[in-house]
């Protein structure tokens, strides 16, 4: 360090720096006298020029907000729409008294509590120079009646400007979401610029997930005011550049036949074209109507929403996590096979329960006669516990847990909307890591059944149906595919993505558990024949489900007979259909309404015949000749 | 009488000495704060809210100025490695969270506060350059100044890819003014500058569109009368109109009226201009000018290699933001994002101007008196 030091010329250092300084000096003096002496022309040779153009100066910059971008299910039924609504506007510096202006207002047009506080609010947060909105969505008497007081109202403004609606309103609203007011937390995240003159951004579902492309870009104009700061005409003009458009892969009609399928029940259905992902349906009952939402709901309707028992604020179809109960069987098959635990027509007897060595518990069959024997064909269409309780034992958690991951289950589909849950998948690993305990070769048994941790969501039962009909090409679920620009009509399409490929050993295998699935729907004894499977027209591949409903959080209170309802299995039903070229792919899923074939099964029957026989034209002849 | 009045000017020195306050640089940022507030007053359309948030923020960056002056440069030398470390890692993670969220990221949210790491570089990076240089002999050679090209470009990169060009513009103006105090030589200095301007078109490539499409319009803001060109007529507007004594505080036409945009930001200049005149702004302007030379003087008495470059630095860098934003707003320069600094609305380079002040205050009042 000291020889370092040594070569260190100290005095050179010092010397350099300060000419270094010097320099310094001569550049911040030269470049301060630019500024100074293009101040003095400014402000001085000019000056007369600039108080000219500062007397004149009418001209004001507005923003103006961009066309929100349309929403339409794959047949062109419009979903989501812009609306031109009216507007009350309050220009704080133009009025001389607001809360004596407030008081005659609420004489002339109709003013809520929730209105003036909501306004109030704003108030406080913006300029005075800046109209504030008062009330939005006038009515027509509102309008007129205003606009014969409007000479005794200066700095009170109507606004033309277009709102959201949604005209199929609550069918609609798990799927598209809405729109809302824009809070402080949202403006932070987005381009301030770009949202000057937007009210309304998107809040969840389709609305919040793109956003982007809706939304449009911001323009401008320069608008001459008067004194006042009343408009008196437009100058120059950008215009804004409207959002795109979103085409759906929905069918509009199929989900209202979904909807009336399931009617004064509380669940969900996801219907989905196994070929490409596309949602054909996803209804979520109860609803709400979306619209409510737009331009603020008030507190006493939001609360009768979110305390309704039913929640129909909660998205089902996405969010809602259940146990997949016996409609897990097909994909157990299969991984059976796979693994070549078992393979066709080997049988075995099915009691009414299974036990394990060391282990006092009874694994019980839900009949209690049991099944006697079984091969994986019966043991399918009949649904038979027990079977499944060894084929679970045989292959292990493990293997179990890698075969049903490969076919989306527990971990987001990645739908391109919002709120979606991972469901569960559960493994030893997630034990150890989750609740600091060992996995327990009994609660290998019961996930065999698809009871116990394993949870999916309705879309991930669709998604994974789907991909046994096609023979092991997992699809990404999706809501929208096509962008349409709005001003040229041109619609660019979003190209499907295939998540993952299960190749099995044997093709076989596919068939030997689709049979099965078909017997579920068309022998006598199969669980979807009675109720669902009857008469159709085409073949139907489908697997029923009950799940167990494990007791109801302390804390909530029901009387009796509600009670009883809560504490009453899930009915489910996967399928998919035609059989030799599948079209669509549905996962139903019931809330404690008893038993699957019965309650579940019939829905998708509904929405099968709908889709194949009035909208696509397939029956069995024709399916005979298309399947290939 | 005089004895008491003596007392009390040796408690008071002794005071200012235990703060290790440089008394002429305190005292000027106390008049320009002070201006600043009766400014942005003016300028927020006399909100008090709008007020009252912007003095919270001035006492936590001069709380900030006054716990960084208690630190002898010693120490900010033998920190400087250290947290140009952390610095880059930072940057990369925003730069990683950046890209996990899909879209534009300055912030690190650290749960209670969000941190923005480039801010930071503002500082860290003519710190790492003046501890580089500390202990070499100067003027520095060919290979010292390689390295310390490479210790600026790398951080100036990677807050251009965040992407914030004005930030990384700072960053990389104050890496080159300590290169600069540490005596590169002229003819080397101005290849720097010259390869600078010829690599322009590969900083053109890295761009983001909008902001492409803002140097477009800064070169010519007639194209753009809509956007920031006409931010600039109506800024040139207000400050015109303010002739040589101005219009009067609270009376500013262009700014009370709405015609004015950003004008509590960005733009708050053209506010001053308007409302107190050339005379108001030829003041504002010395007292500036005050600012930046006692910076530059702290830096020639300054005491070691180290102090030396890093207050030079500094003081230039306060320079920058003031030419910057001043030129912009009479329409001498490109509108670029940066602040009036001290006066402009908004808390982010509060803090960062205030603590380099800390560490100018830290050099000048750690000199060990050895010679009278």
């Amino acid at each position: 360090m000291a020889r370092r030091q040594a070569i260190k010329n100290h005095g050179l250092e010092k010397a350099i720096l300060r000419h270094r300084v010097i320099f310094a000096v001569v550049v911040v003096v030269l470049a301060m006298s630019a500024v100074l002496a293009r101040l003095f022309h400014l402000q001085v040779v000019s000056h007369e020029h600039y108080i000219t153009l500062s007397t004149n100066n009418r001209v004001r910059l507005e923003a103006i907000a961009p066309p929100r971008g349309m929403i339409y299910d794959r047949t062109g039924v419009l979903l989501a729409d812009n609306q031109p609504s009216y507007i009350l506007e309050l220009t704080p510096a133009g009025v001389k008294d607001m809360d004596d202006t407030l008081a005659r207002l609420g004489k002339v047009v109709e003013l809520s509590e929730l209105d003036l506080r909501r306004f109030k609010r704003a108030l406080r947060r913006s300029s005075s120079f800046q109209p504030v909105p008062l009330l939005f969505n006038l009515s027509d008497e509102d309008l007129a009646r205003f606009a014969v007081e409007r000479h005794n109202f200066p700095g009170v403004e109507i606004e033309a400007r277009l709102g959201r609606s949604y005209p199929l309103s609550g069918t609609m609203a798990h799927v598209i979401g809405y729109v809302s007011r824009i809070d402080d937390k949202e403006l932070a995240r987005v381009d301030k610029t770009n949202y000057r003159a937007s009210t309304h951004i998107g809040k969840i579902g389709l609305e919040r997930y793109y956003e982007d492309i809706l939304h449009g870009k911001v323009g401008f104009q320069q608008v001459e005011v008067n004194a006042q700061g009343r408009r008196l005409r437009v100058l120059e003009r950008q215009s804004p550049e409207a959002g795109k458009d979103l085409v759906l892969g929905l069918d509009a009609s199929l989900q209202a036949v979904a909807e009336g399928a399931m009617e004064g029940r509380s669940g969900s259905v996801v219907a989905i074209d196994p070929r490409n992902g596309d949602i054909l349906a996803m209804v979520s009952v109860p609803e709400y109507d979306p619209n409510l939402f737009v331009n603020g709901i008030s507190s006493k309707e939001y609360s009768a929403l979110r305390d309704d028992p039913e929640q129909p604020l909660f998205n089902r179809s996405l969010t809602g996590q259940y146990p997949p109960g016996s409609t897990i069987k097909p994909l157990m098959g299969l991984a059976g096979l796979d693994y070549q635990v078992t393979w066709a027509g080997k049988t075995m007897y099915a009691g009414p329960y299974y036990m394990l060595k060391n282990d006092e518990r009874k694994y019980r069959d839900w009949k209690k006669t049991g099944h006697g024997t079984v091969d994986l064909d019966k043991a399918i269409t009949q649904s038979c516990d027990v079977y499944f309780y060894d084929l679970a034992f045989k292959l292990g958690i493990d293997r179990m847990h890698e075969f049903l991951d490969a076919f989306g289950l527990g971990k987001r589909t990645g739908i391109d909307s919002t709120g979606e849950a991972p469901g569960l998948l559960p493994s030893r690993d997630w034990k150890r890591r989750t609740r600091h305990q060992p996995w327990y070769p009994g609660e290998t048994l019961i996930a065999g059944i698809g009871q116990g941790y394993m949870l999916a969501t309705p879309l991930q039962l669709a998604m994974s149906t789907g991909a046994i009909a096609m023979h092991g090409k997992v699809m990404k679920p999706r809501l929208v595919k096509g962008i349409r620009d709005s001003r040229t009509g041109e619609v660019k399409a979003l190209p499907p993505e295939q998540v993952n490929q299960v190749d099995l050993d044997n093709d076989a295998y596919w068939k030997q558990v689709i049979q099965p699935m078909v017997h579920v729907m068309t022998q006598r004894n199969g669980t979807g024949w009675w109720r669902a499977g009857r008469g159709a027209e085409y073949t139907i591949a489908g697997k029923t489900g009950t799940a167990q409903v494990f007791g109801i959080k302390q804390d909530e209170e029901y009387d009796a007979e509600s009670l009883r309802r809560k504490l009453r299995d899930h009915a489910l039903f996967v399928g998919f259909a035609p059989v030799e070229d599948p079209r669509i792919a549905v996962a139903v899923i019931v809330e404690h309404a008893g038993h699957g074939g019965a309650e579940a099964a019939p829905v998708a029957r509904k929405i099968m015949d709908y889709y194949l026989l009035q909208r696509l034209g397939i029956n069995n002849k024709s399916a005979a000749k298309e399947g290939t | 009488m005089r004895e008491s009045e003596q007392t009390a000017y040796y408690l008071a020195r002794d005071i200012i000495r235990f703060l290790h306050v440089d008394v002429v640089l305190f005292l000027l940022l106390v008049v320009l704060i002070s201006v600043g507030l009766v400014v942005l007053y003016s300028a927020g359309g006399e909100s008090l809210a709008l007020l009252s948030s912007q003095g919270v923020r001035l006492m936590i960056a001069l709380t900030g100025m006054l716990v960084i002056a208690q630190i002898p440069s010693a120490v900010l030398r033998r920190w400087s490695p250290w947290l140009y470390a952390v610095g880059i890692l930072l940057l990369l993670a925003v730069l990683v969270a950046g890209e996990m969220g899909k879209g534009a990221q300055r912030w690190l949210d650290l749960g209670v506060v969000r941190f923005q790491p480039s801010e930071m570089m503002k500082l860290v990076v003519p710190m790492m350059v003046a501890w580089y240089f500390a202990d070499k002999p100067l003027p520095p050679r060919l290979v010292g100044i390689i390295v310390s090209a490479v210790l600026v470009l790398l951080p100036m990169f990677m807050i251009a890819k965040q992407p914030d060009l004005g930030t990384a513009l700072l960053v990389g103006s104050a890496g080159i003014f300590a290169i600069f105090f540490a005596g590169i030589s002229w003819r080397i200095l101005i290849g720097m500058v010259a390869s600078g301007v010829a690599l322009a078109p590969v900083l053109w490539h890295f761009m983001h569109d909008y902001q492409r499409q803002r140097v477009l319009t800064l070169l010519n803001p007639e194209s753009d009368p809509l956007g920031s060109g006409y931010h600039i007529i109506q800024s040139k507007i207000a400050i015109g109109s303010g002739g040589l004594f101005g219009k009067g505080w609270l009376n500013g036409t262009q700014s009370q009226l709405d015609f004015l945009p950003e004008r509590s930001t960005d733009f708050i200049f053209a506010v001053f201009g308007e409302e107190f005149g050339l005379v108001g702004a030829v003041l504002l302007i010395l007292l500036y000018t005050a600012i930046i030379f006692r910076g530059l003087h702290i830096a020639v008495y300054a005491q070691d290699t180290f102090s030396r470059i890093l207050a030079g630095s500094l003081s230039l860098t306060f320079f920058v933001y003031l030419f910057v934003n001043t030129g912009m707003v009479i329409g001498m320069l490109p509108v670029v994002g940066v602040p009036l600094p001290l006066v402009s609305y908004g808390g982010t380079s509060l803090v960062t101007l205030m603590a380099a002040f800390g560490m100018l205050m830290s050099i000048h009042s750690h000199r060990r008196l050895l010679v009278h």
